[in-house]
């Protein structure tokens, strides 16, 4: 029997009579039917959003941390409501995700962790995005730090959020929201409701305020509706999704993030010590991550490096989903491998590149394998930056290497969401420290998919969602 | 007006003897339009013998081509019989170019009259004031709202809404545009609400949601609310039934076009869940659901076709005209002997996304 999973208005269950049906990406079989939402219900429901930040307000901040900490437990590890009447283990959230999101249990299980991992260090991940304050001051408004009177005000009364698919480890992105006294409304992505609906029942019985918990699967419409109307917003997706919002002070895009890996010529030599780790920012997590590296920039070395990456991610093939060695994710939707594949293909035909992976794959780079289709690691070697496979992402494990001297490496690479520098050189280090186009800064030799709890992730969630004002007192 | 037949063995005969009256007024150049006079010169065959009941109509005519109400000049479509009464000119669509035309004389009385039966007093007390917020202009909807008010007593307000307007800038991804126009119409609408004492409305689902979110409708007078336009899903009727009306105003869904005139649809009961089923005004208007790949048959009830028209009156003969929507074929239901359509939407909505946009 399918799971029926309902809306959440303001925490309450909405059963709505239009639904989307979810489904296992290898038998067809419908896993659950999603309770879709008009845009109007959106807009009824923010009108009462003030009631459910004043709910939210009134817990103290010690006591949202300590409520993010039994949520995580309870994710992580108990039996939640899923649906009316219905409700899922951890085991069967593990086993429904891969099933439907095409990642292997293990993948499933890691992002599990990783979400768990920020609701119970739900502390320090505050000190990194507020720089240490003393919360109380959010309880009450106003107070001192380092000495100075500070106030802060909420910058919206919720924070909407457009979920993407891919990958269930994102949503580790707005929980700190809560335990910063911000309601969420959520959308979930259309083949992912299980991990934001769960997430939310753990907050609940953890404690949180229903009233300040949104979970509205809806339409294009719905989804602007909630973007328009938070005040605040995250939205997910790939360019043409998130383009019309770039530049929207209101709504923070998290679009591809063309994460790198660039090695300076003092640290070149030495480049196969680091095989390992380019190779494991490619791959891990299926590639899916914007946090995934989808090009290796380098001043010399680009083919041998390319060949030794195409030796270790070549032959990676698709495993059961069960297979705790799997590092594949088969595609939920066969059509956009097939799309991912057609586009690759198409760019190898413009001169000045190489695919190196080929000779190491021993077959096609799209393989169908237990009923589901998959793309297996790509590694191109590009002449330039220019060439249209030099800058991709997909979502798969793909990167390009591209040959660049270390002196015009800033100017080419454009905007990237992770760099993760191999260098000593204090004077390259400097410059990288004053690019703009670098959100995430690794120095030394550091996957892109290390996360720290104590730096702001992708943008600073609490800058978004509040403004400090200048007060004084008489 | 005809009387409604009560059985579908009645309305059938009905259907048959209104359609050997209509050809034989349509193709008799005593009464006929030259439209259909040259036609039949060019066929070759005569429908006032060949066409003895709706089967044969459906069997020897194809599909209309609205083309034809683009491209020809009006006085084409003039029955002898109306010949030197002014007529009026009803436009459809034309976001672009050049728009189709349909010109009539009194359909949209008679219609609308029919229709007004449906309303209940209690909803549309009679007399009281009606607002109408929607596409006027070349439209027959504004004229026929008028006079179905007036008809029952009643004077009629109006907001304008232009819906290839609309149409344009939703097509160029101006939604900032669209919003604002939006705004202007229902702040017009809501200004009226306060200021003066209304009953009734007619209005497109998505601008009713638009002046509910502004102001609580029940509070402001208002009793019964008559839509059309646009696609309403179950789940859209549900929303405007539970929250944006509540139990104190009535809800009247209707399907309608300037080619067919005006189909109302059934009480909605509590097993419908809300899916609404539409019943044209036969036998001036038939409305068919069919298989798009074989359009002569019809689909079996309860599976999705698309909508075909077909419009008899003395006015104007249409057959079988394909609608851009497909619906769901429902059974004949009290007070209706004959098929109706149900949650009528546009052709091919699975496929592709829907931009209906704001009205």
């Amino acid at each position: 029997m399918p799971f029926d999973i309902p809306a959440l208005r303001l925490g309450k269950a909405y059963t709505s009579l239009e639904t989307t049906e979810v489904k296992d990406c290898r038998t067809g079989e419908v896993l659950a039917r999603v309770s879709q939402v008009n845009s109007g219900i959106i807009r009824k429901d923010l009108a009462k959003i003030g009631e459910s930040r004043r709910a939210l307000k009134q817990v103290p901040s010690e006591k949202l941390i300590d409520i993010c900490r039994v949520a995580g437990e309870l994710f992580l590890n108990s039996t939640l409501p899923l649906g009316e009447g219905q409700s899922q283990t951890p085991r069967q959230y593990v086993e429904t995700l891969s099933a439907t999101s095409g990642l292997p249990f293990a993948l499933v299980r890691r992002n599990m962790d990783k979400i768990a991992q920020v609701l119970g260090n739900m502390r320090r991940v505050l000190r990194g995005l507020t720089r240490s304050l003393d919360l109380s001051i959010l309880d009450r408004g106003i107070g001192e730090h380092a000495g100075v009177r500070i106030s802060f005000y909420p910058a919206a009364e919720c924070l909407g959020v457009v979920m993407p698919s891919n990958s269930p480890g994102v949503n580790s992105l707005w929980l700190p929201a809560i335990a910063l006294k911000i309601p969420v409304l959520l959308k979930p992505g259309r083949e992912e409701p299980w991990s934001p609906f769960r997430l939310i029942q753990a907050l609940m019985a953890a404690g949180c305020p229903a009233e300040a918990l949104g979970f509205y699967p809806t339409d294009h419409e719905g989804a602007a509706e909630l973007l328009r109307g938070c005040g605040r917003a995250l939205v997910f997706g790939d360019q043409s999704t998130t383009a019309p919002y770039a530049g929207n002070p209101a709504i923070q895009v998290h679009g591809p993030g063309y994460s790198k890996i660039l090695i300076a010529e003092d640290q070149i030599e030495r480049w196969p010590d680091h095989i390992e780790l380019i190779a494991s920012s490619i791959a891990d997590n299926g590639g899916r991550s914007c946090i995934n590296a989808s090009a290796v920039v380098v001043p010399k070395y680009a083919a041998e490096i390319a060949t030794a990456l195409a030796q270790r991610l070549g032959p990676v093939a698709p495993q059961p989903a069960a297979d705790d060695r799997a590092m594949l994710s088969a595609f939920a939707n066969p059509k956009m491998a097939d799309a991912i594949d057609a586009m690759i293909t198409e760019g190898l035909t413009a001169p000045g590149a190489t695919e190196m992976t080929a000779i190491y794959r021993k077959g096609a780079r799209k393989v169908a394998f237990e009923g589901a289709t998959y793309l297996r690691p790509t590694i191109v070697l590009c002449e330039s930056f220019q060439h249209p496979l030099a800058n991709r992402e997909f979502l798969f494990p793909y990167a390009s290497v591209v040959e660049v001297p270390q002196t015009d490496m800033l100017g080419q690479i454009g905007h990237s969401l992770v760099v993760t520098a191999i260098t000593r050189d204090m004077a390259f280090r400097q410059s990288l420290l004053e690019s703009p186009l670098i959100e995430r800064l690794n120095l030394g030799a550091i996957p892109t998919m290390q996360v720290s709890w104590d730096q702001p992730h992708e943008g600073n969630l609490f800058d978004f969602l509040y403004r400090r004002r200048a007060v004084e007192i008489k | 007006m005809v009387s409604q037949p009560a059985t579908t063995q009645s309305a059938h005969d009905q259907l048959d003897s209104h359609v050997r009256e209509m050809i034989a007024w349509h193709f008799s150049p005593a009464t006929g339009c030259p439209f259909w006079l040259d036609w039949t010169r060019k066929v070759g065959w005569d429908p006032c013998k060949e066409v003895r009941s709706f089967n044969d109509l459906i069997a020897r005519f194809s599909h209309f081509q609205d083309e034809w109400l683009r491209d020809l000049q009006p006085d084409v479509w003039v029955p002898a019989h109306y010949k030197g009464r002014p007529y009026n000119i009803f436009e459809t669509g034309g976001t672009t170019g050049m728009p189709k035309q349909r010109i009539g004389w009194d359909d949209y009385k008679v219609d609308y009259e029919e229709f007004s039966s449906k309303l209940s007093d209690r909803h549309f007390p009679r007399g009281a004031a009606w607002l109408m917020v929607g596409p006027t202009g070349p439209r027959r909807l504004r004229l026929a709202i008028e006079h179905l008010a007036n008809f029952r007593g009643s004077p009629c307000y109006f907001v304008d809404l232009d819906p290839r307007w609309v149409k344009k800038v939703i097509a160029d991804k101006k939604f900032d545009q669209a919003r604002a126009y939006m705004e202007h119409v229902v702040e017009q609408a809501a200004t009226l609400l306060k200021h003066r004492k209304i009953a009734a409305l007619f209005t497109t689902p998505k601008l009713l949601e638009a002046l509910g979110e502004k102001m609580n409708l029940h509070e402001t007078g208002i009793r019964g609310v008559f839509c059309g336009g646009t696609t309403m899903n179950p789940q859209t009727v549900r929303f405007l039934v539970e929250e944006v009306l509540g139990d104190g105003i009535g809800f009247y869904p209707t399907y309608g076009n300037t080619l067919m005139g005006l189909a109302a649809s059934a009480p909605l009961r509590p097993e419908d869940k809300f899916s609404i089923t539409y019943y044209a005004p036969q036998p001036r208007a038939v409305l068919r659901v069919v298989d798009p790949a074989q359009t002569e048959r019809t689909v079996g009830y309860g599976e999705w076709g698309r909508v075909e028209l077909t419009t008899m009156t003395k006015e104007l003969f249409l057959p079988r005209f394909l609608e851009r929507d497909e619906a769901i074929r429902r059974q004949p239901r009290e007070p209706y002997a004959w098929d109706g359509v149900g949650e009528v939407r546009p052709f091919g909505a699975m496929e592709k996304t829907i931009v209906e946009g704001v009205y």
